[in-house]
């Protein structure tokens, strides 16, 4: 997928004006914030298995390379294969030679991110096959031909009128005067639809939402069933995923799954919770005849021993997208790649540089929600600190901000200069403000003064009232 | 944590921050009231200036590094060090330590501060023991939680608690209170439309309240909050929340024209005569 997070700026710029978008954006804190927050209040324990979550995380990043090839050995044991791909165009490549062998038309898919990771749709489409999004959501966004926009709700910034536009457009033989206006109705069309294609597929591919190295499985967390169909129908089942995403066991995955689905839609348990472990045995009476894990590294084991390491704990809740206010205010396409909010913030520049993704993790005050939220803990305002960090060393910010954060730091480390020119500045300043208590503009405040008004400094500094206000107790004897 | 029982009037180190130093001096002279009136000795270091957070969070760690060690350096001999801010508190308590993490020289004596550095209101409620102030003020106030009191520093109920101590002063919670203003630092001048769709939304759950004033714990939100609501045409007051709890609300509110004669200068003597600037006669008008 190109980016577009160089224009980051003018991305939300565009999606704050974007009525629909908005409304769609208000609905995020009654929605997920409040269902999080009951269940995890539901939960006495809550607290510490996001510790124990964050802990067995760690534990098996240490030993990464280990529980892999276990897991590997462990799907070729089964009966299945693992392919190994260094980059997403080794994932595409894959992918397409496992679709010819078995002359592959149709192809459908579960929900994935690292599928828009490696923009398969596109290139199966370029190369003759026919992929569908079987994810409600994912459908709709694959037929209106854009990205998702969130990575657990990828159609958030669509409503129900916009879907019943894109169904209009998509099933032209369907009766073109039928009822669309209840959501009831577009989930029955959606699933007439579907089911022709669950059953016409050749290939199905989902991805994973843990693999698990002591079994070779793998695991997806849905809500609508359109998993299952897409790996148990098809002849052939391509799982992928990310390199982190392997677990040591079975307890683990169990550890994990109660933070994840209480951290990402308030669930206890999602509908499905599908483990999958090699293809149909002899005594299955269904199942895929193949088995396939693409295991995609993508710039992940470059992370590795660095202080981004952490972000490879992430289990793709969502929670910190729903919890940050530069989300709730832009959306997740303003971010211009696949991972929004701050996840995103902090992964993307790791996968796509940061010269293309500066932005994201420069856009954000450091609330602390995310961080607050995170069920495994990862130190998201921290790491985007980080990233900026690198990117000072690397003299990125422009060079009048870089001056005068460096005058600043230089004029703070010299009190008495300070207090002087500070002195002078906040007399003139209150000066401007011509006794109306605030300045209408200000030097380097035109991103302030464009929304709202600068309140004027009082007159003269705390610390020269101060200094008169004690010699005046001296002088006085008190 | 109780009132230390071999503390009876330990001495403070008021940590003024650059804010409240420059644009609102009020708040330090409030600060400075609480404190004492907690039984505590004040003291204001001279050569204080900034904690380095706008270095630190620009990603110029040398510069919030050199910072740091010359805070640590005024600071270090007090018994406590209080700010009228969660900001440039969490920078003291959360940052310093992470600054210097592994440093030998700097460590111990950056957990040493931070152990000691506490918010004005976590301080007169946590440490001194105070569960009451002796005011009054006939409003209704709504309270917005700093990102970095409430997140960084655990300061939700000590506000609260001593707003409820005052005599007339009715609180009412605001809507979605634990989400961010968008003021964020550099952030508000780096993406001014998200910092203002973020502003809006604060403004008018703040608005929706009902309440005549707003309070807070940090200048850097009240600002941003009270010049949207100021550019909204609002009528809503905005204080920090110390010169509410000292009763020094004789000054105009933030961004609010000064009376005639009202502007402090250097000396502390409160005339015009000598004020930078003439002040109009009639100065309500404000152009929107």
């Amino acid at each position: 997928m190109q980016s577009t997070s160089p224009r980051f700026r003018e991305n939300a710029g565009e999606a704050l004006r974007d009525a629909s978008l908005q409304r769609a954006l208000r609905n995020i804190p009654t929605g997920f914030i409040k269902k999080r927050q009951k269940a995890a209040d539901r939960m006495p324990e809550f607290e510490d298995l996001r510790d124990a979550a964050r802990d067995l995380k760690n534990r098996t990043l240490a030993n990464l390379d280990f529980y892999l090839e276990e897991f590997e050995s462990k799907v070729v044991a089964n009966g299945g294969t693992v392919h190994w791909c260094s980059n997403a165009e080794q994932a595409r490549e894959a992918i397409l030679c496992i679709c010819r062998l078995v002359g592959a038309e149709t192809v459908t898919k579960g929900k994935s991110m690292i599928g828009e990771e490696i923009g398969i749709n596109d290139f199966l489409e370029e190369n003759g096959m026919t992929p569908v999004e079987t994810d409600l959501g994912e459908y709709i966004i694959q037929l209106r031909k854009e990205p998702p926009s969130h990575i657990i709700a990828p159609a958030i910034h669509v409503n129900k009128e916009q879907v019943a536009e894109a169904f209009f457009e998509a099933h032209q033989d369907l009766d073109a005067d039928r009822n669309l206006d209840q959501p009831t109705a577009l989930l029955a069309e959606a699933r007439g639809k579907l089911r022709e294609r669950f059953l016409a597929a050749d290939v199905g591919i989902t991805g994973a939402n843990f693999l698990i190295a002591e079994t070779g499985s793998s695991v997806i967390v849905t809500n609508e069933g359109n998993g299952d169909l897409t790996q148990i129908l098809p002849r052939i089942h391509i799982a992928i995923a990310s390199i982190e995403k392997v677990v040591p066991t079975l307890d683990d995955a169990s550890t994990l799954l109660r933070v994840l689905t209480r951290s990402a839609t308030g669930q206890e348990a999602s509908v499905y919770t599908t483990f999958s472990t090699g293809p149909r045995r002899a005594e299955d009476p269904d199942g895929p005849e193949q088995f396939h894990v693409v295991l995609l590294d993508n710039g992940r084991s470059e992370m590795m021993g660095t202080e981004f390491q952490e972000m490879l704990r992430c289990i793709r809740c969502g929670a910190c997208l729903n919890h940050c206010p530069v989300y709730g205010a832009v959306g997740g396409h303003a971010y211009g790649w696949v991972y929004p909010g701050p996840m995103g913030a902090v992964l993307t520049p790791s996968l796509i540089g940061v010269d293309e993704a500066g932005h994201l993790p420069n856009a954000s005050t450091f609330c602390g929600r995310c961080e607050e939220v995170c069920p495994v803990r990862i130190p998201l305002p921290k790491l985007m600190r980080h990233w900026r960090e690198l990117e000072f060393r690397k003299g990125n910010p422009a060079i009048r901000f870089r001056y005068g954060l460096k005058a600043w730091a230089l004029l703070a480390r010299m009190p008495w200069l300070y207090r002087r020119i500070m002195g002078l500045a906040m007399h003139t300043l209150a000066g401007w403000a011509r006794g109306t208590g605030v300045l209408q503009k200000a030097p380097l405040a035109g991103g302030w003064t464009a929304h709202r008004d600068m309140p004027a400094p009082e007159g003269a500094t705390f610390q020269n009232q101060w200094r008169a206000h004690v010699a005046r107790n001296r002088d006085s004897g008190t | 944590m109780t009132k230390a029982a071999d503390q009876e009037s330990p001495t403070v180190a008021l940590f003024v921050t650059c804010l409240v130093d420059l644009f609102r001096p009020t708040v330090g002279f409030a600060a400075v009231k609480l404190l004492e009136d907690a039984g505590c000795r004040v003291e204001v270091p001279a050569a204080q200036t900034c904690c380095g957070q706008p270095a630190f969070n620009s990603g110029d760690r040398k510069s919030a590094r050199g910072i740091a060690k010359s805070v640590i350096k005024k600071f270090e001999s007090f018994d406590y060090v209080v700010a009228p801010s969660g900001s440039c508190g969490g920078m003291i308590i959360k940052h310093y330590p992470e600054l210097f993490e592994g440093d030998e020289k700097w460590e111990a004596r950056a957990e040493a501060l931070a152990a000691r550095t506490h918010e004005l209101t976590s301080f007169l409620i946590d440490v001194m023991g105070r569960r009451a102030v002796d005011t009054r003020l006939s409003a209704t106030c709504t309270y917005h939680d700093s990102c970095s009191s409430l997140r960084e520093l655990g300061v939700k109920e000590q506000p609260r608690t001593l707003l409820n101590s005052v005599f007339g002063l009715e609180l009412k919670e605001l809507e979605q209170t634990e989400v961010c203003c968008g003021f964020g630092g550099t952030f508000c001048v780096k993406y001014p439309e998200i910092s203002n769709a973020m502003v809006s939304k604060k403004a008018s759950h703040a608005e929706a309240t009902g309440a005549e004033m707003l309070l807070a714990g940090d200048l850097g939100c009240l600002f941003n909050i009270a010049g949207k609501l100021l550019r909204n045409g609002s009528k809503m007051d905005v204080r920090h929340v110390a010169e509410v709890l000292a009763g020094m609300t004789d000054t105009p509110p933030i961004g609010r024209p000064p009376r005639r004669g009202d502007i402090p200068v250097e000396g502390g003597a409160k005339k015009a005569s000598s004020a930078p600037t003439a002040i109009p006669a009639g100065h309500a008008a404000r152009d929107a």
